[in-house]
This record gives structure tokens, C-alpha cells and sequence, in this order.
């Protein structure tokens, strides 16, 4: 110990002079400062990550809720079987009718005490052509003829912007879809109780309407077809997950091969979305033949993505069980296999199904795959006929009837958009909170 | 069996018989609380400045505790709350007025498991000097690095390669490394949270070694689990036992005559 | 027969075998279950496995090569004088599928009678209109040579489908025997049923190495496909990307360079955005938020991970852009000509990776040793010093590693750049200017009007090839180095 007593002659205490605890000096105040500064960005990175998030929820409310309301012309109206005759017996059958909607129309409003000019041209621009409407009920239901029905009238996706704000009254210029002195039209009904809010039930149940009629959109077709792909993803992923996370984790022995399988898995979590959808393109539409637009094809793709996120979810509640049910279960008799699927997979299944859940939401957000195999120029139409047809017909998908409406020109749709993602983030908000309680209820600690 | 008093009395009854030297840091009725816990009862300590002094005691004991609350490193567990008064130079440690920071430059630390930071040595060495802006220029640094290094009997084993990375040495060299490190701010106290638990008997006979020599500069508390150790390096020993301090006297005395059962049977290996 | 009842044909077998191989194995032990190797349901599984496993091995076999040979023998009978001037035999063939397709149709619906599909003449008869009058439309007249490959291939598949249906069937019956046959007590039956379901979980595993050669393969043929077809020093040198618009032109240019920019230009952006703010939050919340803020904030951030990017497209569409738009836009700055733009798709991506960045550094952060926490708090540095100067790097490669994930996803995300970022390719500075990405150009070529044989549409495999390299190179480096950082400190 040479080194150490070479330099004992200077004291510590002896060089530096009695600094009292109590006071700062500068150099600590300024180390402070930073301390403070640097807390600040922290809390300040927080801050800001969580205002994202409120805009991000704002913005979707915001611009989504009115999709899921709309404005309908409300009106009792009573058609009698001479009327009904009467047009039908006409040349310009639509134009009868709507003569007796005009009518029953002028009726209401002066009931309501309400005077207003207005022509039929009007109507027609508010709620579309009454005139087939009318016609359209009453050839569907003859024994409404003679009672009285309350017709819920949808108002045109131009009067409906109005009222919810999409449409400025300075921006309106006289066109054939509507004109000026229509919304002063349309603001008098309003106040007299003929038009009035309504829940628009058309956007959760209706299919996808066209170009043209944003009024008539609804995201229900293509819930189905997201439906039909889900049923796809979580018959094949499950136990093809669950399998080869078994394999991985209770047989593989210690070999390239495993390794190889290892790599693969990890690097197909991370691989672009859009590189299946390439895959998807080529192997299953390509060269197997399938349908186009199918939700089979999407439900596919969809699992080939999904399955590295079950697997590693799967092989991370498998590795929870404790080795010691494994040595128990071998210790009675029982083969590798019979300890495997008798004790160790029952008590990890809390865990996978957690996984596979949270995976499946996963897919059901994913677009991009579905953007190539024909999902987005599709227009849902119609429900498929059966349960079986559902997987090779032709289909749209919540993500893609998004896209699709996004990418639409007309900007009545962007609200439709909104509404979709709503509805959309409403089913990814189910399924991770029963993800969250079966983890929460069934969630083991050894 | 005594009551709590006496044994306060007692404990302070050894501190002063030692008065000769003057007192560095003094405890009075300090408490610790680990959430609901109460780890650390009524301790009342006087330790003299250039002295080493041994806690020694069961685990759970709370002699690392009462090693932490010496530099408030319970600070940074969030359920740990200190009270009572513990006075350095006789200022209190925990007047809202004291930075722990600056504390922790005037106190500082070595730990049970070498850790020196994932840099080369020399940095390991200039971190604490570089932090506290204790040296001028680069020319300074280097003196501070080497005389640290000096000090932490270390110097001839790595001066060829300060460079290299601090978790490239052995054990023993890592701990004396940590030393040097804790050193290197010009601390006046040294406390060593069982320094040699995790090196092998012939690294430990060096760092004991090196304790010895601090001795002369610097206030020691060691905290550790081997009595012979205690016998060997320390002057003073505390022995604590249930979040009690149970006695504190003269090393020799403690380990040929202690006044309390609990001591007996402690260093007679009974329990612990 | 068709396939689906060969299958239920083979699953009714599966189930016989497994109550008569358990009878068998249970009387020959005289009804005693203690004589038996293996419990009774492992000797009537063992029956089934025999039954369907290889009978559906050569079942998805014969599917698959079936149409590959049909295919070539149909196309070798064609005369290569009868492929129409201006068309090609690939052409051709899918003519004469779609004739076979509506001659099945035709059959099935009573519109023919099959020998009058197999038989009929389109010297003598319209072959068009009479498809056609039971839906099924054809693009172009029905000529003899297309008719007569046709029937060529009806009547290849039908003596295939029957020669399957043989086969198969066949196959499964003697499983069915031999299964059957061995299933006696002293069989180790439980050993068979374990091999199997230990191969068929070798298979499940093994599904990752194919989808992985199915990507290769899917973007390799397609590629060379398209490198035949376009110089590939004019695609990845080439600074101007102007595909035309007819779709079979050979003018069209496809130069790498600008859609490349583009990547990176948002990338860059996105990273700008995410690294700074994912890593304080981490920070933040690891190094000194309570454990209340802790575990109230971190599962908020991470909200934002779980929302689709089909919304970050729409909430960059519009509501970001318009945003910048009315500050940098001619209203305001005047940098800015509309809402689609790198910084848009930029800044929204940001905001999309900040809890990929958070949550991965976090798990970093939390992962180095708390005892070098201690040793530099114990030397009397603030915490922040602690972070900075101990913490971090200590914690480096880790966070390089997050970094070049989080760069991997930004450079193979999709929707948002579609979405917010615009069509145009260009090689510019301008951050508000509207450019375009890989991502963004895969799906507009393979989503428009043009031919799948075009270098148009080929090109999008190309771009495929290289994101998927891109993309593999980022993250292979990137789980080597958090990798290698986890060793570190275990």
C-alpha cells in the first residue's frame, strides 16, 4: 500500500474549508436549476403526449357524433285507397303522389300555425323525391293505406350539414341541390317541430350507399365483413398459435431449426402491414384463386399477421406456469404431452386468451393489407345471403369502408368517416376491456 | 431485561468515554418508517470524526438503514420516512434547508455490490469531481483522478489503462474502484454499506487494508455482517438488533465484555 | 365428386375408426382397461389420425397440382397459330377458364345438358349469348380453338376429380385398415398419438418460416418480373417518378429516388417528434413520476398505440392538415399549398410512435441496475445528473435499438401517408410540400386500373422487395442490439 500513504499527508478536511449544509452554494443552485429544468421536460413530454391524446378523442367526437343523428322531416300523414288508386292510375304516378304530400304537407303547417311559401321543387331539394318515397311505401305496405303514419323523412345530406354545421349559410350558392331561401325554409320547420333530430339508425344498420348519397351510408355491411374476417382470424390463429407456441415452448429442442423459427417469428412481428398485403395479393388471390374483396382472403392475411402477437403473448403465459406443475404432472406418470395439455395449458389459457383478444383487435384496426386485396373499391352494397357466402362474397371491412369514405370526394362522407372510426374504436374498446377484466380476474401469481 | 431507557443511557455512556476525539455526526431519537413499517426505533449515536466505526447485527436489523439515513439515500425510496435529528458538524441533515445533494458530496457512499458506472475508468473516477466542479482544468482533473486512485490503493493496477472500462475489472479492483470514486469528491465521511460482502478473502484483507489507512482522513462507518471484520478495521462497534440499537461502545470492549445478552449472543454466533 | 363431401366422407370415416379401434383394443384386453398400453381413446384416436392425416396430405397435394398440370397440358394442346394476333397464350388460357367456369354454370343450372357442353360447337352455336343468358359474362367472342381448350380442360378436370376422389378415398380406407388392424393391447397407441400431434405442432410452428418464404417468393417472381420488363439501374437511380397513366405504356418512368426521399424526409419528421417526447415520458414516468401519475398516465400513452392508423390518416387528413394549413398556408406563412404534406404525415406519425418510443424505453430505462442508480446519487449527484450521465448511457443501446424499431414502423407505415402526406413524388426540402413514400406508391399502383403483367403495376413489387429489406436490415440490427443490451444486465 504504497500508493495510498504517498498522499495521506493532505487531509481532506484540512484542504477544504468547513462548507456549511444549510446554505447553497452557487454551483448547487445552478446543478438545482437544471434538475428543476430537467424534471420540467419530463413532466412536460407527458403533458404533451397526453394533449395528443385528448385532441386525437376530441376531434373524433367532435366530428363524429353527427353521423350518428341526422335531420328527418317528421309528418302524419293519411293516404286513403281512393288516393292511392287515384295515382297509381296516372301517368306521372310520383308526381301524383307528391301532389298529395304537398297537400298533407300544407296541412301540418297550418296546424302548426306556420306560413311559409315554398314550391314543390323545395321538398323535393329538402328530403329527396317524395314523390317515390311515398310510392315506394305504400305499394310495400297496402294495409297502412287509410291509417295514419308518421313518415320520418330524411332531409338531403346538404340540408343535414346545415343544421349540424358542416354547411355555412355564406357558402350556399343557389345550385339544383339546394338553394338560399331553402334553408330559410328549412329553418321555419325546424322551429315549427317538422324537422327535427333523430338517432340515424341508417348509418349503424345500412350498407354502403354510392358515391353519390352520403345521406344513405351506413357502416353496417362492412361490420359484417369485419365480422366474417375476425370468425377467420380467431379460428385459424388460435390453435395454430397456440400449437406452435407449444411446440416452442414446452418440445423445441435447442437446434437451427428452432432458432430459424425463433428469427422468423420475431421479424414477422415487425414486418410491414403492407408486405402481407402484397403477400395476400400474390399467394392467395394471385395464385390460389380466391375470391377478391373476400372476407376470407382479409380474414387470412389478417391471421398471418396476428399470429406473432399470439404467439408471443401465448409462449409468455405458458412460461408463467411454474416448472414445478410440469415436475408434478411428469413425477405421477403422466408423458410430456399429457402434462402439457392436461395442467399447463389450462392454467395459461387466461393468459392466451388475453393475448389472442388483444390480437384481434389488432387485426380488426389493420387497413393497409386490405387496401390490396380489393376490400376498398368494393362498395358494400348488401349483407351477404347466408352465413356461408359471408366468407367468400365480396365484402367491405370497418377499416376499409373508412378509407373508402375518406378517399371519397364528397366531403358530407368525411363525417360518415368519423362516425365509422367511432364505431370502430367503440368494438377495440370492448374487446381490450374483456382483456383487461379476463387478465384482472383470472390473472395467477406464483 | 432492561428497559429501553437504559439502554439509550448506556449507548451514550460509551460515547462518551471516548470524548477525546470530537464528535462528527450525532443521532438523536432517530426513527425510520418503511411504509407502515417501523424499521428503525429511538437511536441515539454519537460517531467521532477519524474513526472507524462498525454496525454490526443481524440481518433486518436496520443497520443499513440507519447507514442511509447518514446521507439521506432513504430519500430516494419513496415509502421510507425519517425522523428525529441527526446532526453532521452540527448541522441538522435533515433541516429543510440542506440539499441532499451537497450532503451526499460531504458523505459519501460505497455499497455492498461493487458498482462502478459503465464508463472507463477514469471517468468513474471524474464523474464526482466533474459533478461537484471541484476541479479547474484538465490538467486538475487528472491530479484529482490519480490522487483518488492513490488513495483507493488501486493506482499501480490500472494506471496503464484508464481508459478501459471500469466493469472490466475484477471484483476486489471494482470495490476499490468505488472507493477511489467515493474518495475522489473529497467526502469527509466515508460510509461502506458491507464493502467486502461480495469479494473473496483475499480482495477483502485489501480493502480492509485500505480502510485502515482512510482512517486517518476520513469519519468510517462500515456496516457489515462478518464480526471478524468489525474486529478487525473498526475502533468503535454498534450492534443493532430488531430496528434497536442494542449497544455502542469500544470495538474491544463489545467483543471481550459486552453489557448486553443480546451482544453475546450475537458475536457467540446464538443468533443472526 | 366434389371436394367438400370427400371430406365429410373421410371425417365419417375418421369418427367409425375411432369407436371401432377403441372396441377392438378394449376386447382384446377382454374389456379390462388395466391390460391396455395406453388408455382406450388413444387407440381409437390413433385410428383416426391414420384415416385422415395422409388422406388429407394428399388431398391439399392433389388440390394444388392439379390445376398447375391441367394448366400446362390444356395450354401445350392450344396450336400456337391459334393465339389471336395482339394476345398472348396466358391470355388465352384465362379466356378458356372462364369459358369452362360458365360451361359448369351452364351445366349446373339445366341450361345444358353436360354432353351438350362437352360436345357443342361454336361453328354452329353462339357459345356468348347462350352463357350469357344464364349470367355469365364473356369479354370477348368464344373462338373454336378457346371452346375446344374448354372442353379439353372440363374433361381433364373431371377425369382428375374422380381419379382424386379415388385416391383419396382410397388412401383413407387403408389407413383406416392398417390403424385398425394394429390396434391391440399391447400397441403403444398413446406413443403414435403424441408423434402426431407433435408433428402437427411442428407444422403450426413452422408456419412462420412459410409465410415468410411466401413474402419472398411473392415479391422475388414479381420483381424479376419487373426488372425484365424496366432497367433496375433506371429504378433505383432514377430521380423522376412519373408512371403513365394508360397502363401500358412504355413511357412511363419509375425512378426509386424521390418516393425514397419521401420515406425518409417523414420518417425523419415522425422520429424528430417521437424520440424527444417518447423518451422524457419515459423518463419522466420511470425516474420521477409517483406511483399514482405512474399508473395513471402510462396506460394513456399507450392509448395511443392501440388506435388503428386507418384514424391517425383521418385525424391527419383532416383535422391536422387543415391545421397547418391555416398557419403555414396562404393565410398565414405562406409555405404551405395544401393540407396533405410531409409535416402533416410527419407529425401525426410522431405522435403515433411517442408511446412505441415511451413504452420500449421505459422498459429500458427500467432495466438498469439500480445499484448505478445509487452509486452516483451516493457521490451526491442530482438525479438528473444521475439520468444523464449514468442512467442514459447505460442504457444506449437499448434505446438505439427502440429508436431504429420505431424507425422501421414509420418507414413501413401505411395509411397515414396515404392518407396525409400526398401523391406526388418529389425531390424537395420543403417539409410543407406534398411528397409521396414507398408505402403510398405500393398501393396506389396495385390499387388503380393498370394490367398485373405492366411494369406499372410490377413496379409496386419492386417497392415491396425493397421496404421488406429496409424494413428486415432495421429490425434485425435493432432486436441484435436490444438483445445483446438484455444480456447485459441478466
Amino acid at each position: 500500500m504504497t500508493d495510498a500513504t504517498a498522499v495521506t499527508g493532505a487531509s481532506a478536511e484540512a484542504r477544504r474549508p468547513f462548507v456549511s449544509l444549510l446554505a447553497q452554494d452557487d454551483h448547487t443552485k445552478r446543478r438545482n436549476a437544471a434538475e428543476a429544468r430537467f424534471k420540467a421536460y419530463g413532466l412536460g413530454a407527458v403533458i404533451i403526449g397526453l394533449f395528443f391524446l385528448v385532441v386525437l378523442f376530441v376531434s373524433i367526437i367532435a366530428n363524429g357524433l353527427p353521423a350518428f343523428t341526422r335531420m328527418v322531416v317528421q309528418l302524419d300523414f293519411t293516404l286513403t285507397q281512393e288516393q292511392f288508386d287515384d295515382a297509381e292510375s296516372k301517368l306521372l304516378k310520383t308526381g301524383a303522389y307528391q301532389a298529395y304530400f304537398v297537400e298533407g304537407f300544407d296541412k301540418a303547417l297550418s296546424e302548426r300555425g306556420v306560413e311559409v311559401e315554398y314550391d314543390a321543387a323545395a321538398l323535393d331539394r329538402l328530403i329527396g323525391k317524395v314523390g317515390s318515397i311515398m310510392r315506394d311505401f305504400y305499394l310495400a305496405n297496402p294495409d297502412k293505406l287509410g291509417e295514419e303514419v308518421v313518415f320520418d323523412l330524411p332531409t338531403s345530406s346538404r340540408v343535414d350539414g346545415y343544421f349540424n354545421g358542416r354547411l355555412k349559410r355564406e357558402d350556399v350558392s343557389d345550385s339544383r341541390f339546394l338553394q338560399v331561401t331553402d334553408l330559410d325554409l328549412a329553418d321555419e320547420l325546424h322551429e315549427a317541430g317538422i324537422i327535427k333530430s333523430d338517432f340515424n339508425w341508417t348509418f349503424i344498420t345500412g350498407t354502403d350507399s354510392g358515391v353519390d348519397n352520403p345521406g344513405g351510408a351506413g357502416i353496417g355491411a362492412s361490420v359484417i365483413g369485419s365480422f366474417f374476417m375476425m370468425v377467420v382470424v380467431l379460428v385459424l390463429s388460435l390453435p395454430i398459435g397456440v400449437a406452435a407456441s407449444i411446440y416452442l415452448e414446452e418440445f423445441a429442442p435447442k437446434n437451427w431449426f428452432t432458432d430459424l423459427i425463433e428469427v422468423n417469428i420475431s421479424n414477422l412481428a415487425a414486418v410491414p402491414s403492407i408486405v402481407f398485403g402484397i403477400l395476400g395479393l400474390a399467394v392467395f388471390i394471385q395464385f390460389a384463386g380466391l375470391p377478391q374483396s373476400a372476407p376470407l382472403v382479409g380474414g387470412l392475411v389478417l391471421t398471418l399477421m396476428t399470429l406473432p402477437t399470439i404467439i408471443i403473448s401465448t409462449r409468455a403465459s405458458l412460461k408463467a406456469v411454474p416448472p414445478s406443475i410440469r415436475d408434478a404432472a411428469l413425477g405421477v406418470g403422466a408423458s410430456k404431452m399429457q402434462s402439457v395439455f392436461h395442467h399447463v395449458l389450462p392454467l395459461a389459457m387466461p393468459g392466451i386468451l388475453t393475448g389472442t383478444i388483444i390480437g384481434l383487435a389488432q387485426a380488426l384496426g389493420e387497413t393497409a393489407p386490405l387496401l390490396l386485396i380489393g376490400m376498398v373499391g368494393f362498395v358494400a352494397r348488401g349483407y351477404p345471403d347466408n352465413f356461408l357466402t359471408g366468407f367468400t362474397e365480396a365484402n367491405s371491412a370497418m377499416p376499409a369502408q373508412i378509407y373508402t369514405w375518406a378517399a371519397r370526394a364528397d366531403a358530407s362522407f368525411y363525417e360518415k368517416a368519423w362516425g365509422g372510426i367511432i364505431v370502430l374504436l367503440l368494438f377495440l374498446m370492448t374487446m381490450n376491456i374483456i382483456a383487461i377484466i379476463l387478465r384482472r380476474r383470472f390473472e395467477r401469481r406464483w | 431485561m432492561k428497559t429501553m431507557q437504559t439502554e439509550a443511557a448506556e449507548a451514550r455512556l460509551g460515547a462518551t468515554m471516548n470524548a477525546a476525539k470530537e464528535t462528527k455526526i450525532s443521532a438523536r431519537n432517530v426513527q425510520v418508517y418503511y411504509g407502515d413499517t417501523h424499521a428503525l426505533r429511538d437511536v441515539d449515536v454519537d460517531l467521532e470524526s477519524r474513526t472507524v466505526t462498525a454496525f454490526i447485527g443481524p440481518s433486518g436489523c436496520g443497520k443499513s438503514t440507519f447507514l442511509r439515513c447518514l446521507n439521506r439515500m432513504n430519500d430516494t425510496i419513496d415509502v421510507a420516512r425519517v425522523e428525529g435529528e441527526i446532526k453532521i458538524d452540527g448541522e441538522d441533515i435533515y433541516d429543510k434547508q440542506v440539499d441532499p445533494v451537497q450532503l451526499r458530496a460531504k458523505v459519501g457512499m460505497v455499497f455492498q455490490k461493487p458498482n462502478p458506472f459503465p464508463k472507463s475508468i477514469y471517468d468513474n473516477i471524474a464523474y464526482g469531481p466533474r459533478i461537484h466542479g471541484l476541479a479547474r482544468s484538465k490538467g486538475d482533473l487528472d491530479e484529482i483522478v490519480e490522487r483518488a486512485l492513490r488513495r483507493g490503493a488501486i493506482w499501480e493496477e490500472v494506471k496503464d489503462r484508464l481508459n478501459a472500462p471500469g466493469t472490466g475489472l475484477s471484483g476486489g479492483q471494482q470495490q476499490r474502484l468505488c472507493i477511489a470514486r467515493a474518495v475522489a469528491t473529497e467526502p469527509e465521511v466515508l460510509l461502506m454499506d458491507e464493502p467486502c460482502s461480495a469479494l473473496d478473502p483475499i480482495a477483502t484483507a485489501k480493502v480492509e487494508e485500505l480502510i485502515d489507512e482512510l482512517r486517518e482522513n476520513y469519519t468510517i462507518v462500515i456496516v457489515t455482517h462478518s464480526m471478524q471484520q468489525a474486529a478487525r478495521v473498526s475502533q468503535r462497534t454498534a450492534m443493532f438488533h430488531l430496528g434497536e440499537l442494542v449497544e455502542f461502545g469500544d470495538t474491544k470492549t463489545i467483543f471481550t465484555n459486552p453489557s448486553e445478552k443480546r451482544t453475546q449472543d450475537y458475536i457467540t454466533g446464538r443468533f443472526g | 365428386m366434389p371436394v367438400h363431401w370427400i371430406v365429410l366422407i373421410v371425417l365419417a370415416l375418421a369418427v367409425i375408426g375411432y369407436v371401432m379401434g377403441r372396441q377392438k383394443a378394449l376386447a382384446s384386453a377382454g374389456g379390462n382397461i388395466r391390460d391396455l398400453h395406453s388408455l382406450p381413446s388413444y387407440y381409437g384416436s390413433s385410428v383416426a389420425i391414420f384415416t385422415m392425416v395422409f388422406s388429407f396430405l394428399v388431398l391439399i397435394v392433389w388440390l394444388i397440382a392439379q390445376p398447375i398440370v391441367i394448366e400446362n397440358q390444356v395450354a401445350g394442346s392450344i396450336p400456337p397459330e391459334a393465339v389471336r394476333e395482339g394476345s398472348t397464350l396466358g391470355l388465352m388460357m384465362s379466356d378458356v377458364r372462364r369459358v369452362a367456369d360458365g360451361l359448369d354454370q351452364a351445366v349446373s343450372q339445366g341450361a345444358m345438358t353436360s354432353e351438350d357442353a362437352a360436345s357443342i360447337r361454336s361453328e354452329f352455336t353462339d357459345v356468348r349469348d347462350r352463357l350469357g343468358a344464364i349470367g355469365v359474362a364473356l369479354g370477348s367472342d368464344v373462338g373454336p380453338a378457346v371452346l375446344r381448350a374448354a372442353q379439353h380442360y372440363r374433361a381433364l378436370n373431371a377425369t382428375g376429380n374422380l381419379f382424386m376422389t379415388i385416391v383419396v378415398l382410397g388412401v383413407a380406407l387403408a389407413g383406416f385398415g392398417f390403424a385398425l388392424m394394429r390396434s391391440h393391447k399391447d400397441f403403444r397407441a398413446r406413443n403414435v398419438v403424441e408423434t402426431t400431434i407433435r408433428y402437427i405442432l411442428i407444422g403450426a410452428a413452422s408456419i412462420a418460416i412459410l409465410t415468410t418464404i411466401g413474402i419472398v417468393l411473392s415479391l422475388i417472381f414479381n420483381t424479376a418480373e419487373f426488372f425484365r420488363l424496366y432497367a433496375w439501374t433506371d429504378f433505383f437511380f432514377g430521380t423522376t417518378w412519373a408512371p403513365s397513366f394508360s397502363g401500358r405504356g412504355g413511357s412511363s418512368e419509375l425512378g426509386f429516388v424521390p418516393l425514397l426521399w419521401g420515406t425518409l424526409y417523414i420518417s425523419l419528421i415522425a422520429l424528430a417528434v417521437s424520440v424527444p417526447i417518447g423518451l422524457f415520458a419515459a423518463i419522466y414516468l420511470s425516474e420521477y413520476a409517483s406511483p399514482r401519475m405512474r399508473s395513471f398516465a402510462k396506460p394513456l400513452i399507450e392509448v395511443l398505440a392501440g388506435i388503428p392508423t386507418i384514424v391517425y390518416g383521418l385525424f391527419a387528413l383532416l383535422t391536422v392538415g387543415p391545421l397547418l394549413l391555416s398557419v403555414f398556408g396562404d393565410g398565414g406563412l405562406g409555405w404551405m399549398k395544401a393540407g396533405t404534406a410531409v409535416m402533416t404525415a410527419g407529425l401525426v406519425m410522431g405522435i403515433m410512435l411517442i408511446p412505441f418510443v415511451s413504452s420500449l424505453s421505459d422498459d429500458i430505462i427500467n432495466a438498469v441496475p439500480q445499484a448505478m442508480r445509487d452509486g452516483s446519487l451516493g457521490l451526491g449527484a442530482t438525479h438528473s445528473e444521475t439520468v444523464r450521465q449514468v442512467v442514459l448511457p447505460a442504457a444506449l443501446p437499448g434505446i438505439v435499438g427502440a429508436i431504429l424499431l420505431a424507425a422501421s414502423r414509420a418507414i413501413g407505415e401505411t395509411m397515414i401517408v396515404v392518407l396525409g402526406a400526398g401523391a406526388a413524388a418529389k425531390l424537395s426540402l420543403n417539409p410543407f410540400e406534398a411528397m409521396t413514400t414507398v408505402t403510398a406508391k405500393i398501393v396506389s399502383q396495385l390499387t388503380g386500373d393498370s394490367d398485373f403483367a405492366s411494369p406499372e403495376a410490377l413496379v409496386a413489387f419492386a417497392l415491396g422487395m425493397t421496404l421488406f429489406i429496409i424494413t428486415l436490415g432495421l429490425n434485425i440490427l435493432a432486436l441484435y442490439i436490444v438483445r445483446k443490451y438484455r444480456e447485459q444486465y441478466e
